[in-house]
């Protein structure tokens, strides 16, 4: 697990902070808003999954929510768009987490790999709801209230919400990773018997970290459909969001703390870049594809993890080479 | 309602239900021997209903003859998919991880068809796919006739190998222990690799018939896999037998809440059905008590 240094962390607070200030193109401000809601739902996805070892490919169930219930409370109470609709993004955390206790019941009874087979299922039947029932608005979609701001000011209050959610996300995430809680989630990912044996009750920790988890991905899903004023069942229900947040946390480093906001940074920014650029989606689809199986296969433990083994194996490669006089001089031998 | 419908949809069921019963085989056959989830099953098939496609579209070969081909192709695209990556992964995690490597080839595969074939939705052709015939008063087209038979002969023809070949023999030893299974003797590497082409193979058919009796695009695959994985966990991950009557069950399940209720309910239904169960059996149906592995 690499560690950074607190400087760090809020050396790049600081720039993530005064960035729309200086870089002030709509265009790219808009990619900041996108990469920032990825970095919290990636590092949301990895406080359950990545602690536990559970990988979940149902977070868009969270996302989708979370984006209906802006839509459908913002039109039902008639609400002005604007400022006040952000009032509404926790309410659509908390909608995340109720639905998140019975999709978490079914889908835990397994363990791991039919589990993650139960979430891809379950997904679909979210999918399929909010394209058939009649309150969602079907395969029409909803319209939200259209948000009266400047073309130049708009991003901005979106980025500076989104900026509060990542830190949301890496604070709950940091906190559960030092506490007694954490603890239990690793060793439910170690040796799930074990844990059983040793006390943990693990129905009960998985499903609370499973719910935990759902909380910032309903809000990221609420703050989108917000910034995108009009949402259809098909892209906020959307199989590649599941992947494409496994990916990240898989691509930073699966289960560390950095990884994720590592991965949601680097691949969401670099993707949103890559569709303004090449507009055709099957050739992304393809490279999208292409880079999942060179990091699955070649790094799977993450950037994060990798280059930290490279730092430490160039300092150990930069002090005294271990010859036997060396070893005797340490006192190591015999 | 009335009650021709119903045995429409019951008869439809059966029909139907033994194709995603073939295709829910192979998924099983992958799992069973190597752990491994093949979500490209779903892709796979439609790829095997392109190339159908294309054969029957541009060069003129009939559908059914045009298997001489597809499946062959695909067993190869199996076999290759599985020495590059699927050999490369290792525990722990290796389950898991398969499951996200194959939804890699699924995204590939599928960005590759809609560059070919474009999205626009096709379906298969020929006279048996336009004809029906009167059974018991109702008009049953000939293709779903003759995709049973087939179904029914491949689903014959595996298990004939499966349970009367020495092959079949060292496939279902390395399901039940592949420890074991490399102890007396078998090649286990090898039978991973067989089976993941059989298992993919199987596609070719599955997706010839599919592509016949239902519109298609690249992303029908996602109704396609989630109505397979939800067979195979239905019927108890690794159970041959189970992933068969899951299937049958479930289609004709679909096939009568369509028309007693509503098509847009049948879809839903797998889902709901498949909730129930794990409440009550989270092992499926006839799948074996998760022990624990060391």
């Amino acid at each position: 697990m690499s560690k950074l240094k607190p400087s760090l962390w809020t050396l790049a607070l600081v720039v993530f902070a005064i960035f729309p200030l200086i870089v002030t193109n709509p265009t790219f401000t808009t990619i900041a808003v996108f990469t920032l809601l990825f970095m919290a739902c990636t590092t949301s996805w990895n406080m359950f999954s990545g602690y536990s070892g559970y990988v979940s490919l149902g977070s868009a169930i969270f996302y989708g929510c979370g984006a209906y219930t802006m839509a459908l409370v913002s039109t039902h109470a008639h609400m002005a768009g604007g400022e006040a609709q952000f009032w509404l993004v926790p309410l659509a955390g908390l909608v995340a987490m109720v639905v998140a206790i019975p999709v978490g019941a079914v889908a835990l009874r397994v363990r791991r790999h039919t589990f993650v087979v139960i979430t891809i299922a379950l997904f679909f039947v979210f999918q399929l709801l909010a394209i058939n029932f009649s309150f969602t608005g079907g395969a029409a979609g909803i319209s939200l209230p259209l948000i009266p701001w400047l073309f130049n000011y708009y991003n901005l209050p979106f980025y500076y919400v989104a900026l509060g959610l990542v830190i949301f996300a890496t604070l709950l995430s940091a906190g559960v990773r030092r506490s007694r809680f954490g603890l239990q989630l690793l060793a439910i990912r170690d040796d799930e018997d074990r844990a059983l044996g040793l006390g943990v009750r693990v129905t009960a920790v998985k499903l609370t970290g499973f719910t935990m988890s759902a909380f910032t991905i309903g809000m990221a899903g609420a703050l989108y459909a917000m910034f995108i004023g009009q949402i259809y069942p098909q892209f906020v229900f959307d199989p590649t969001f599941d992947i494409t947040v496994a990916l990240m946390a898989f691509f930073g480093g699966f289960g560390t703390l950095l990884g994720p906001l590592l991965g949601g940074l680097i691949l969401e920014s670099s993707q949103q870049y890559l569709t303004l650029t090449f507009t055709n989606g099957s050739l992304y689809l393809i490279l999208f594809g292409v880079l999942f199986l060179l990091v699955i296969l070649f790094m799977p433990q993450g950037i994060v993890v990798r280059v930290s083994q490279l730092w430490a194996q160039r300092n150990r490669r930069r002090e005294t080479p271990l010859t036997p006089d060396a070893v005797a001089a340490m006192g190591v031998g015999h | 309602m009335n009650s021709s419908a119903l045995i429409h949809a019951l008869l439809d069921g059966v029909l139907t239900g033994s194709l995603y019963a073939l295709m829910a085989t192979g998924l099983t056959l992958i799992f069973g021997v190597m752990n491994i989830i093949n979500i490209a099953q779903g892709i796979l098939v439609i790829l095997g209903a392109y190339l159908s496609y294309t054969l029957s579209v541009h060069f003129g070969i009939d559908l059914f003859a045009g298997l001489v081909i597809t499946i062959p192709t695909l067993f190869l695209v199996g076999i290759v998919v599985e020495r590059l990556f699927m050999a490369r992964l290792k525990e722990p995690e290796r389950t898991s991880m398969s499951i996200l490597v194959t939804y890699a080839v699924a995204l590939i595969i599928e960005g590759g068809l809609n560059m070919i074939y474009s999205i626009n939705i096709v379906q298969l052709g020929a006279w048996y796919v336009d004809r029906s015939f009167r059974i018991f008063g109702l008009w049953i087209p000939y293709i779903y006739m003759f995709g049973f038979f087939l179904a029914v002969a491949l689903l014959g023809a595996l298990y004939f190998m499966l349970y009367r070949t020495r092959f079949g023999a060292s496939i279902r030893a390395s399901m039940a222990d592949q420890t074991a299974a490399a102890l007396i003797g078998i090649n286990v590497k090898r039978v991973s690799t067989i089976c993941f082409g059989l298992g993919v193979a199987v596609t070719a058919a599955g997706g010839m018939v599919y592509g016949a009796t239902n519109a298609f695009n690249a992303s029908t695959s996602y109704d396609l896999i989630s109505r397979l994985l939800t067979i195979i966990v239905l019927g108890g991950m690794g159970s041959l037998g189970g992933a068969l009557l899951a299937a049958i069950f479930m289609v004709t399940l679909g096939d009568v809440i369509a028309v007693v209720w509503s098509p847009i309910w049948s879809t839903p239904t797998f889902f709901f059905v498949l909730v129930i169960v794990l409440s009550l059996r989270p092992q499926g149906l006839f799948g074996k008590q998760s022990t624990r592995v060391a």
